[in-house]
């Protein structure tokens, strides 16, 4: 775990910190005075219905310009990276499976994930690699243009698949069980936890359908509900009440946790 | 055990500006190779292996070695079409007289280049390419200008025919000098289930080039692809069409275009489809991208159908870069200017050409050179 020291008392730094922010995307205010705090090691559910400003969340820490930061900070490692751009942020260690990656014409799904792996293109793939490609059955699709004419359960092999090649230290996923076959969902979920057992990196995942919970182990959720964050309880406990009283409850419920974690 | 290859008694100088625009160094992985320089066919070879699969010869050697060759000779293209077919019909120096023997499988591309060396020189060539029944062959024809040279113009009449059940993948390169003004007039007769796939290269500046191929799909199941791959820039103009004429039942039709235009540069990508049989279909796409506020690029896709049940479509964008993409490379630790030479490379991809794995390697290497020299 990362160590600063301040005023000679040794404190832990937060792997992303956000404090409240405030985000507008074409004028139109998204997410308002949200804070949180992740840890290295853990993985994160971040459930909300439709509209709730999930993926602008997302895109937000990873720094697209399309998400206008009015007010908040974004810290990274300690460092205030609210001012830095998507590569600068990816260099530092934040990245995103999308979960509407665009299409790209003429680029091959083998040449980014050589690129990530620092392979030249003529480079052939390692026989580990090879048998993670085989696993995530992407091997016919490396000669593919990227996301072209991929079904919605490609595309997200592929964009996990990448994340593993690029190793962020902290994983951004956009509804990863989203359109994704039973068969893929276990085997996706499978390599997110085994990845952050590893490596001791740490996943934010948004979902809303919960299908990814039987699979990853996480202590930590919360609920956005209408550009703000509401109660931080346990990942099963969460789902099990929005799915028996929609997500208003997580708003009203007199049980409910307002302290982050 | 390197043998010295006999295309190295051909001055170096030129060779070297030929390597460039895609010929092999070595014959070995060649079937063939004819070299027109200025007026003259310095260098004509079929490689021992391909012998009795293909001729390879200046177009005027084979007039008089063949009085049959009359009834394919300004055939397809009219000598009256404009000045510049006029002026090769009054005279020309030569060209190509390629001819794939029947049922002849030529996978080895045969290599063909036209050179200028002279300033002001006006190279006039006629072409002839005949790929006879069941015959199967990929060819590469590189025009290229010495660097040396300012001013010239390159007019070249071409005429092909895909016979019965033959399968033709010609692929032009073009690597013209900022002053050259090019015309290529050329013309392609498709038989019963002949295939005829014509792959289009402009990557390097060049001062004018107007063509407008056209291919008659007369044959039942016949079928046309034209691919074009155009990098503008440098004040360019590039007027690159192709036309398709589908007369025969079940004939096809597919263009592809990918046009970057940028200094400057005009590019106008032009596509006709001509549906005359009930039975036909045809598919134009055309992509561009611009890159600054000097240049242009025009897409004028025209669709005609005389009969009902042709099918004839087309789509087209011209714009910038997509941010999307972009900054979704980003995401993947690509800076802002590695995001875009990825995203124009992708673009252009010559996967389009249907090309075996070897010579897409070898096309790719050159859009490679193109693209890193830029």
């Amino acid at each position: 775990m990362p160590l600063e020291a301040v005023s000679g008392k040794v404190k832990t730094v937060n792997l992303l910190e956000i404090e409240d922010l405030t985000v507008e995307v074409e004028g139109k205010i998204i997410l308002s005075n949200i804070s949180l705090r992740l840890k290295d090691k853990e993985s994160y559910i971040l459930f909300g219905p439709n509209g709730s400003g999930k993926t602008t969340l997302i895109n937000t820490i990873m720094g697209m310009p399309f998400c206008k930061v009015t007010s908040g900070k974004i810290k990274f490692l300690g460092e205030d990276i609210t001012g830095k751009n998507v590569e600068e942020r990816a260099n530092l260690g934040i990245s995103v499976g999308f979960q509407y990656p665009p299409e790209i014409a003429g680029v091959k799904l083998s040449d980014l994930l050589k690129l990530y792996l620092g392979k030249d293109s003529k480079d052939d793939f390692s026989y580990e690699e090879k048998k993670l490609i085989e696993a995530f059955k992407l091997t016919d699709f490396l000669e593919r243009d990227i996301n072209v004419d991929f079904s919605g359960g490609e595309r997200k092999r592929s964009e996990i698949l990448q994340m593993i090649f690029l190793k962020p230290k902290l994983l951004l996923l956009d509804e990863p069980d989203s359109g994704v076959d039973v068969e893929s969902l276990k085997l996706i979920s499978n390599e997110i936890q085994h990845y952050i057992e590893n490596t001791g990196n740490s996943a934010f995942i948004v979902t809303h359908q919960g299908g990814i919970l039987g699979y990853i182990r996480s202590k930590h959720s919360c609920v956005l509900l209408k550009g703000g964050i509401h109660c931080f309880a346990d990942p099963k406990q969460t789902y099990k009440t929005i799915k028996a009283k929609g997500y208003e409850e997580c708003v009203n419920c007199q049980e409910r946790i307002t302290e982050a974690w | 055990m390197a043998k010295e290859s006999e295309l190295t008694k051909i001055l170096h100088q030129i060779l070297e500006e030929a390597y460039k625009a895609g010929i092999e160094k070595s014959e070995e992985k060649r079937s063939g190779t004819l070299m027109h320089v200025d007026q003259t066919t310095l260098y004509s070879k079929v490689n021992e292996s391909f012998m009795g699969k293909l001729e390879l010869m200046d177009t005027k050697e084979a007039l008089q070695r063949y009085s049959w060759l009359d009834n394919y000779r300004w055939k397809l293209v009219n000598r009256d079409k404009d000045k510049f077919t006029k002026k090769v019909a009054e005279d020309f120096s030569g060209g190509y007289f390629i001819r794939i023997l029947p049922n002849a499988q030529v996978i080895f591309p045969l290599q063909s280049c036209l050179m200028i060396t002279k300033t002001d020189l006006e190279q006039r060539v006629h072409n002839i390419i005949i790929a006879e029944e069941g015959s199967k062959a990929h060819i590469i024809s590189s025009c290229i200008q010495h660097s040396g040279v300012e001013k010239a113009s390159h007019l070249g009449i071409s005429e092909f025919y895909v016979k019965k059940g033959a399968m033709l993948n010609f692929t032009m390169i073009h690597n013209w000098s900022e002053q050259t003004l090019v015309r290529p007039r050329s013309a392609v007769l498709i038989e019963d289930r002949g295939e005829f796939v014509s792959n289009y290269l402009c990557m390097r500046p060049v001062k004018d080039v107007q063509m407008y191929p056209v291919a008659y799909c007369n044959g039942k199941n016949s079928k046309v692809s034209f691919n074009s791959i155009l990098y503008g820039h440098e004040k360019s103009l590039l007027d690159i069409g192709s036309k398709a004429i589908l007369n025969g039942k079940g004939s096809r039709a597919e263009m592809i275009s990918r046009a970057i235009a940028r200094k400057g540069s005009n590019i106008i990508v032009r596509g006709m489809i001509e549906g005359n049989n009930p039975e036909c279909r045809g598919h134009l796409e055309c992509r561009g991208l611009i890159m600054d506020n000097e240049s242009l690029i025009q897409s004028v896709p025209e669709l005609i159908a005389r009969k009902k049940g042709a099918e004839i479509t087309h789509e087209a964008a011209v714009g910038k870069i997509s941010e999307k993409e972009i900054l979704y490379l980003m995401t993947r630790k690509l800076s802002e200017d590695q995001a875009i030479s990825m995203i124009i490379r992708g673009f252009m991809d010559v996967g389009i050409m249907e090309l075996p794995k070897a010579l897409n390697e070898e096309v790719n290497r050159i859009v490679d050179f193109v693209a890193q020299a830029n």
